[in-house]
């Protein structure tokens, strides 16, 4: 595996995201917008392998199972199905700080393929903030009931992360999304998702933010993907800076006692 | 004009978004982007929230909302 309890982000898994990966267990995060089929491809895969409870300090309901595939167990955890990883609300926030600080070794993005368009929202943003991404595309047969054919090809070319078309409720495609998720986590294959660029003005106050970032968080997880961290910065998202104290240092401050921001968002419109 | 005074079962197209911080993200993420077709499907009784087809999915927006929305015809 040639992962450490350390490189995964094993201690923040246990202690704020109630994650018990004994013998380094790979964790698989499932992500998706409400009405993909999100919890029937759970299902599919974990079968009756799984317990519910809620993420710590949350009235959200957290789902985790097991499965097993080329001998190896897996934890998959249902995240809450959410349209965006950027608008704050509770369920947001979870899905984001689990794909952020949690570092999932592989992360399943869960699409309606009948309604692809608006689900890509949330694709571009966990491809934003992590490598470790495939598209499941739930629903074909919806999809095909309304004529709608998708470019498979031709959609993977421009994302560069692995697709895959599924129809959870009848078993199919879920092998094959074991069998990539599996590769990944093993470094079998190599995702490197489309890299989103931005105005100028922006490129180069990220330019300038990561390596202040880097000097001031990153021998603390070398993990974090400060680019990211940074755009969330310029649009002055101080729920990510709670999140930092948080998870990093274990500070649980109120919005209140977070600074404003000293990133000037010059140029932004924000 | 404001998506607000769309006629109903009129389509208009989203030029601009005048929304901004949460708001506007929050509105983005739910597919109001600048070129994005809207319809307006149907008036609840006191005229707010009005329902709206946007990319194959029926959102009820409240008028703070749709205040912040242009469209053109």
């Amino acid at each position: 595996m040639g992962l450490t309890a350390e490189s995964s982000g094993f201690n923040v898994l246990n202690k704020s995201f109630n994650i018990e990966s004994k013998n380094n267990k790979p964790v698989i995060a499932l992500a998706g917008n409400p009405n993909t089929g999100k919890s029937t491809v759970f299902n599919g895969l974990t079968g009756l392998k799984q317990h519910t409870g809620n993420w710590p300090g949350k009235t959200v309901t957290q789902a985790q199972g097991l499965f097993i595939h080329n001998n190896q167990e897996f934890i998959l955890v249902d995240l809450p199905g959410t349209y965006s990883l950027l608008s704050n609300s509770t369920e947001e926030m979870i899905a984001r700080d689990f794909i952020c600080f949690a570092q999932p070794n592989t992360t399943i993005v869960v699409t309606d393929a009948s309604n692809l368009e608006r689900n890509l929202n949330l694709v571009l943003q966990v491809m934003e903030l992590t490598d470790k991404v495939i598209l499941c595309l739930n629903l074909m047969d919806e999809a095909k009931r309304k004529n709608i054919n998708i470019n498979i090809e031709k959609l993977q070319k421009e994302l560069r992360i692995p697709i895959i078309p599924t129809i959870a409720r009848d078993n199919k495609g879920l092998h094959k999304l074991k069998e990539t998720t599996y590769k990944i986590c093993n470094n079998l294959i190599k995702v490197k998702p489309t890299k989103i660029e931005y105005s100028e003005k922006v490129e180069s106050a990220v330019a300038k933010i990561v390596p202040i970032l880097k000097a001031n968080i990153g021998q603390i997880s070398n993990k974090v993907n400060l680019r990211w961290l940074a755009l969330r910065l310029i649009e002055g998202d101080k729920t990510i800076l709670q999140a930092i104290e948080k998870y990093f240092f274990n500070n649980d401050l109120s919005i209140d006692q977070i600074p404003e921001g000293e990133v000037q968002t010059n140029g932004v419109n924000y | 004009m404001l998506l607000t005074n769309l006629p109903q079962k009129s389509n208009g197209k989203i030029t601009g978004l005048t929304a901004k911080g949460k708001q506007r993200r929050r509105l983005l993420d739910l597919g109001l982007i600048p070129g994005t077709t809207v319809v307006a499907k149907r008036k609840s009784p006191s005229g707010d929230p009005i329902a709206y087809l946007i990319r194959g999915t029926v959102l009820a927006l409240r008028k703070e909302e749709t205040d912040l929305v242009k469209v053109s015809l």
